[in-house]
């Protein structure tokens, strides 16, 4: 069976919104977190997770009913999704399809891990992380993140 | 004069920052400035940790400017205790003041706070992040007494994971390409993001865990203390404690000409018998922070001066313009004025 028939057979076309696709393997929920989607969301989402992939192995799709995702949030997805591709979705067809692209800066998505740091102390200040190739460095402590990105989203 | 606004960190002051300071700085020790030259301006003191040397040199420099110091007090005082942020604080304080210095003991709060003021802000510490002030005088005290910046090899040794003025140091000696050799306890290496920028800067570093591997090569070496304060944990810190010192004997297998310098205070990592040494500098440079700083505020109110008054020109021009557009528009409503 095709990456694609698998798909269609787990997961309903939408008529207007957008799709994630090849999301790592198991991380669905930490991109459905940085979109602000909860178990309180009244938007339609569906959510494939670990459905085989010819290029990942595994992947995790995320498809959104009726929301065309804004840049700043592909950026921020690129960060624990690089692979991912976006798809814009109008009318059942693909109308505009992305690869993500990782920005320069990161502001307000992440928590600065270090306990030191001014941002974790209640200040009127938005966290700022610069994106490096192998991680994010916060902007004011400088403290340097490579590893378990997801435990450090703040939205 | 100098390319910024606030000094926050080492990393953001380049090389002709650097001597434009230390220029100054000797500037001022051959033939010191009069007592009116800043008559008047005010610098406001903020430090939310405990300084000897670094809150009276900053005093002693404005003064010596003519001008004046604000001090917040202790925090214990302050309104920071009734839970008022940095950010409200240093935008209050801007207010009485001319020129900010702020010590902090959370790492970026000065980066955080210039975002909040208009004033030049100077960073006199936060946390284990930046000293850029001290970096200045130290490079100062090097200059003066190691034969200048270019070449050296500086051995730096103690707590550089949580010493803040190590890695405003590693900082600026990269911009002199200096070989720069740090000598620490495993536990006590310099922070991933200082040694990250440092390869990303080309910097020709080395780490040790032993001084003798390469004291005997030292044009300069900076001691740093192993700082109880810094240790979360009290075992870890007796762990380490005393593995660092060193004596008039230690300095035996040193270059004649190597200098021993330390931020101060000292604990008893430099022995009291190194202080009659030929190697011994670490009062001078502790004195050095006083022109070094009055040319640092000479720099910077220099050119806030600069900026009130390209803005009042500004205003006068927006002014004029503004009211010839009135002008304008009440001939063309067919006012009769």
């Amino acid at each position: 069976m095709s990456e694609r028939d698998d798909h269609e057979l787990r997961i309903s076309k939408i008529q207007d919104g957008t799709v994630i696709d090849h999301i790592a393997g198991g991380h669905a929920p930490d991109v459905l977190a940085i979109l602000e989607i909860g178990s309180s969301t009244d938007e339609v989402v569906s959510v494939g997770m670990n459905v085989p992939s010819d290029r990942l192995g595994y992947k995790d799709v995320v498809k959104i009913e009726g929301r065309e995702l804004s840049q700043d949030e592909v950026d921020v997805i690129s960060l624990i999704a690089p692979a991912a591709s976006i798809n814009i979705i109008r009318e059942y067809g693909v109308a505009e399809k992305h690869r993500v692209e990782r920005p320069a800066v990161v502001e307000g998505v992440l928590s600065c891990p270090n306990h030191d740091c001014i941002t974790t102390e209640g200040e009127p200040v938005v966290s700022q992380f610069e994106v490096l190739d192998d991680g994010v460095r916060c902007a004011y402590c400088e403290t340097i993140v490579r590893k378990h990105l997801t435990e450090h989203i703040s939205v | 004069m100098l390319d910024r606004d606030h000094v926050i960190t080492a990393k953001n002051l380049s090389r002709a920052d650097i001597e434009t300071v230390l220029d100054r700085a000797a500037a001022i020790e051959r033939d010191p400035p009069s007592r009116e030259r800043h008559a008047g301006r005010l610098l406001g003191l903020c430090f939310f940790e405990p300084s000897t040397r670094t809150r009276m040199s900053f005093e002693a420099a404005i003064k010596r400017l003519g001008g004046d110091a604000l001090d917040m007090g202790p925090v214990a005082s302050s309104s920071a205790t009734k839970g008022e942020s940095l950010a409200d604080t240093v935008r209050v304080i801007e207010g009485y003041a001319d020129a900010l210095v702020l010590r902090h003991p959370s790492e970026g709060a000065a980066t955080m706070a210039s975002e909040f003021v208009d004033v030049p802000l100077l960073n006199a510490g936060d946390g284990a992040g930046q000293h850029p002030t001290q970096t200045l005088l130290d490079l100062y005290t090097m200059r003066e007494n190691a034969g200048g910046l270019t070449d050296l090899t500086v051995g730096i040794m103690g707590d550089l994971k949580y010493g803040r003025t190590v890695h405003s140091l590693a900082y600026a000696l990269t911009k002199f390409d200096a070989s720069q050799h740090f000598v620490s306890p495993e536990s006590l290496r310099l922070p991933r993001s200082v040694r990250y920028d440092l390869h990303e800067a080309g910097a020709q570093v080395r780490e040790h865990e032993d001084l003798d591997a390469v004291l005997d090569e030292l044009d300069v070496l900076y001691v740093t203390r192993i700082q109880r304060e810094r240790f979360p944990d009290e075992n870890e810190y007796r762990q380490v404690a005393g593995e660092y010192r060193i004596d008039a004997e230690t300095l035996d297998r040193a270059r004649d000409e190597c200098i021993v310098m330390h931020p101060l205070p000292r604990v008893d990592e430099i022995a009291p018998d190194v202080d009659a040494t030929e190697h011994a500098h670490y009062f001078e440079q502790a004195h050095n922070g006083v022109p070094v700083r009055m040319a640092l505020l000479d720099l910077l109110l220099d050119d806030s001066d600069e900026t009130d008054a390209a803005d009042a020109t500004d205003d006068t021009s927006t002014t004029d313009a503004t009211d010839a557009a009135d002008a304008t528009d009440d001939s063309a409503n067919g006012g009769d004025r």
